[in-house]
């Protein structure tokens, strides 16, 4: 491969605004999705913030139960939208290119339109709220015929907006394998790929795979809703069943988008600060696309209790069981990497190593919920609210808190503050656990999800795990203050501030200058 | 150059995969999900127009057939069968009928979607006659007793003893009036 993009070695970023507008900097790019991506989590955090103080206590206090829908649903939505996908496509253009030695993305006038049409998507879906009927109330699997029949007016725009947010993946993902493909440095061989670019990789695929199905299905709704077809309307002959196979079918792909990347960053921290090689790095890679190929044939466990037959139950129980198989490969995998290593505990440490452990114990739960028979008892309660924020807050947000620290030296080129670092990660670990660990127990007790009251014997824990949610949330802000104050100076971060870290994106000085790799580096 | 002209591959490759997932989802996914559920009869829907045959040995078993009938949210219909239960040896064509009533002030049109519990039964629940076939209109005020001639299937399993046929009335006149309905 040669150079590419020779002519604009020298030239640094244009000024003013226009430079974010006109980008197509991988580097830009990537900060302009991490910053996005913050601003939507704290957003999606407010609406959880909400959602936590009407149910500190038993009763209606201070919303009422529409807008508390309407607030679960929006939660869901920009949380796993606007939060953990955007974080990670910023991720992987940041970091995609120099670590395989390429000098930007592969199609970076694309780059640009999938980052740009973000918050037009997001702009249209949060201005529902202000709309007459309220925004989407039906949760964020929006199941049919609560999101056809029975949706408010704007669940127009809630369709237009996700099908805007899927052109953009799509877009992205298809970035990431051109460039993975195309623009590996001579060397960078298949099997010497850092593992996030293989998990991300995997992803990419992932989404080009089911982005349209989500395209699909909410065409069907929007087809139902106004153009008089019966896809999901039993008076027409057809059923609402079908919407939760197709959304499922999506639904659980979707799912290890979110995870996969995450597996990555992880794969990279515990090497770095154990100072020891990844142990297992093949088996890591087959693992990861195991669990991409599994992710296919597990869609209807979410449905165990809608009425499929014995078979089906059995099928899709054991297929669900089998991803416990290379997720525990993983999780061996990274305890044999610190096993015996030289451990120390910056910041990025200690978020991974409470990615694994607070991961493995959402695993869990996703096992007890695998089994059919139980499942019908643990169906839409608090349990399941507790097994997915365990693998997507202490699974993919910290992942990617990981990543932003990991990290931070070398985009900002300082330092960030190690000492509040690590009071934002306590304050996190301890907010995070307390607010969803509570939810087992009630969700066992049968407390079920997505209600704005609850009866008095919910009321305990209700109100401990809305303590933590406050605490949680409130932490956030350190989070932001933290990284604001390493992108305004601190202490000069060297070329590879991380003793034992590997990758071709040490070999750069920090922060990395506007353009690397102009000519491909060698990897031996 | 060599990398754009790669990059160009890569490009059309996803695009292709993304407009056959799409078609895959509506040309794929949905037919799949009707021809699973014509196999197995698991959201318990009964087949077609049954041919009447007189070459069907009458089994000695009797089955309990339950019939159900439901309005759908908003449906101010009566509906109700004239008879709740019947005793019917499999191989044996029996008619019941069900009462329709528009106690509404508008002529309305309706259509009554079956289902069948166990199941594992649908698939032999087998109908020569039935007022699910077509939609139903009445006037207001107007009321009619609809008919439902049926077999039970001799092939059906020994497990089943009872065979519950439930339907759902949903309004359709707006939908009617909306014209174009698709095939589905």
């Amino acid at each position: 491969m040669t150079a590419a993009h020779t002519g604009s070695d020298h030239h640094g970023p244009a000024k003013g605004l226009t430079r974010w507008l006109y980008t197509t900097n991988h580097k830009d790019i990537g900060t302009l999705y991490l910053w996005f991506s913050l601003s939507m989590f704290f957003l999606g955090g407010i609406f959880a913030m909400v959602i936590r103080a009407e149910l500190f206590q038993p009763g209606l206090q201070l919303i009422q139960p529409e807008f508390f829908n309407q607030m679960t649903t929006m939660h869901g939505l920009i949380m796993v939208f606007g939060a953990v996908m955007p974080a990670f496509v910023g991720l992987a253009n940041w970091m995609v290119p120099m670590m395989i030695g390429a000098p930007d993305m592969a199609l970076p006038r694309m780059n640009n339109l999938s980052f740009w049409i973000l918050p037009f998507a997001f702009a249209m879906m949060i201005s529902t709220l202000f709309m007459d009927g309220g925004a989407p109330n039906f949760g964020w699997t929006f199941y049919a015929p609560l999101s056809t029949t029975y949706a408010p007016p704007s669940v127009t725009f809630f369709i237009f907006a996700v099908h805007i947010m899927g052109a953009s993946s799509i877009m992205g993902a298809i970035n990431i394998v051109a460039t993975i493909f195309n623009m590996r440095a001579p060397g960078m061989t298949w099997m010497k790929m850092p593992l996030f670019v293989w998990t991300w990789l995997i992803t990419a695929y992932l989404l080009i795979a089911v982005m349209p199905v989500l395209a699909g299905v909410v065409t069907m709704m929007l087809m139902d809703i106004h153009f008089g077809t019966a896809f999901f309307n039993a008076a027409g002959g057809g059923s609402p069943i079908l919407f939760q196979h197709v959304f499922w079918f999506f639904g659980h792909p979707e799912v290890y988008i979110m995870i996969l990347p995450a597996f990555g960053i992880v794969s990279a921290i515990i090497p770095a600060f154990s100072r020891k090689k990844l142990f297992g790095y093949a088996s890591m890679v087959y693992a990861t696309s195991s669990i991409a190929f599994l992710s296919f044939i597990v869609w209807a466990h979410h449905m165990f209790t809608v009425g499929i037959p014995l078979a089906g139950e059995l099928f899709f129980m054991y297929s669900t069981m089998l991803i416990a198989i290379p997720t525990g490969v993983k999780v061996f995998n990274w305890i044999a990497t610190m096993f015996r290593g030289s451990l120390t505990f910056e910041t990025p440490m200690l978020f991974a190593v409470a990615f694994v452990v607070l991961f493995s114990i959402g695993g869990f739960s996703g096992l007890m919920l695998a089994i059919a028979p139980a499942d019908f008892q643990y169906h839409d309660t608090y349990f399941v609210v507790a097994h997915f924020h365990y693998v997507l807050v202490p699974g993919a947000i910290f992942s990617i808190m990981a990543a932003v620290y990991y990290w931070l030296p070398k985009w900002t080129g300082f330092m960030y503050d190690e000492k509040l670092g690590k009071i934002h990660f306590w304050l996190s670990f301890v907010g995070v656990n307390v607010t969803f660990f509570p939810q087992h127990f009630i969700g066992l007790a049968g407390m079920p999800r997505r209600i704005p009251d609850y009866a008095l014997q919910f009321a305990d824990m209700n109100m401990i795990s809305s303590l933590g949610a406050f605490l949680f949330g409130a932490s956030q802000l350190m989070f932001l203050y933290v990284v604001i104050k390493a992108i305004r100076g601190g202490e000069k971060a060297p070329d590879k501030p991380w003793e034992g870290a590997e990758g071709l994106e040490w070999t750069i000085p920090s922060p990395a200058p506007y353009h690397t790799f102009t000519t491909p580096p060698k990897v031996d | 150059m060599a990398e754009q002209s790669k990059h160009r591959s890569i490009i059309i490759k996803s695009l292709t995969a993304v407009v056959m997932m799409l078609a895959f989802v509506f040309y794929g996914l949905v037919p799949m999900y009707d021809l699973i559920c014509e196999w197995t009869g698991v959201t318990g829907r009964t087949g077609g127009v049954y041919e009447e045959t007189t070459q069907v040995d009458v089994q000695e078993r009797t089955i309990t057939v339950q019939f159900l009938a439901m309005n759908n949210e908003g449906m101010p219909w009566d509906f109700y069968p004239n008879v709740r239960t019947v005793k019917v040896h499999p191989g044996e064509f029996t008619t019941v009928s069900f009462h329709a009533g528009n106690n509404s002030d508008k002529t309305m049109m309706a259509q009554a979607i079956p289902s069948v519990s166990p199941f594992q039964g649908a698939n032999y629940f087998h109908k020569t006659e039935c007022f699910c076939f077509k939609q139903q209109t009445l006037a207001a005020g107007e009321a009619e007793d609809m008919a439902l001639r049926f077999m039970i299937d001799p092939e059906l399993p020994d497990t089943i003893d009872t065979l519950t046929l439930s339907y759902t009335l949903f309004d359709i006149t707006q939908v009617a009036a909306n014209g174009e309905k698709n095939g589905q």
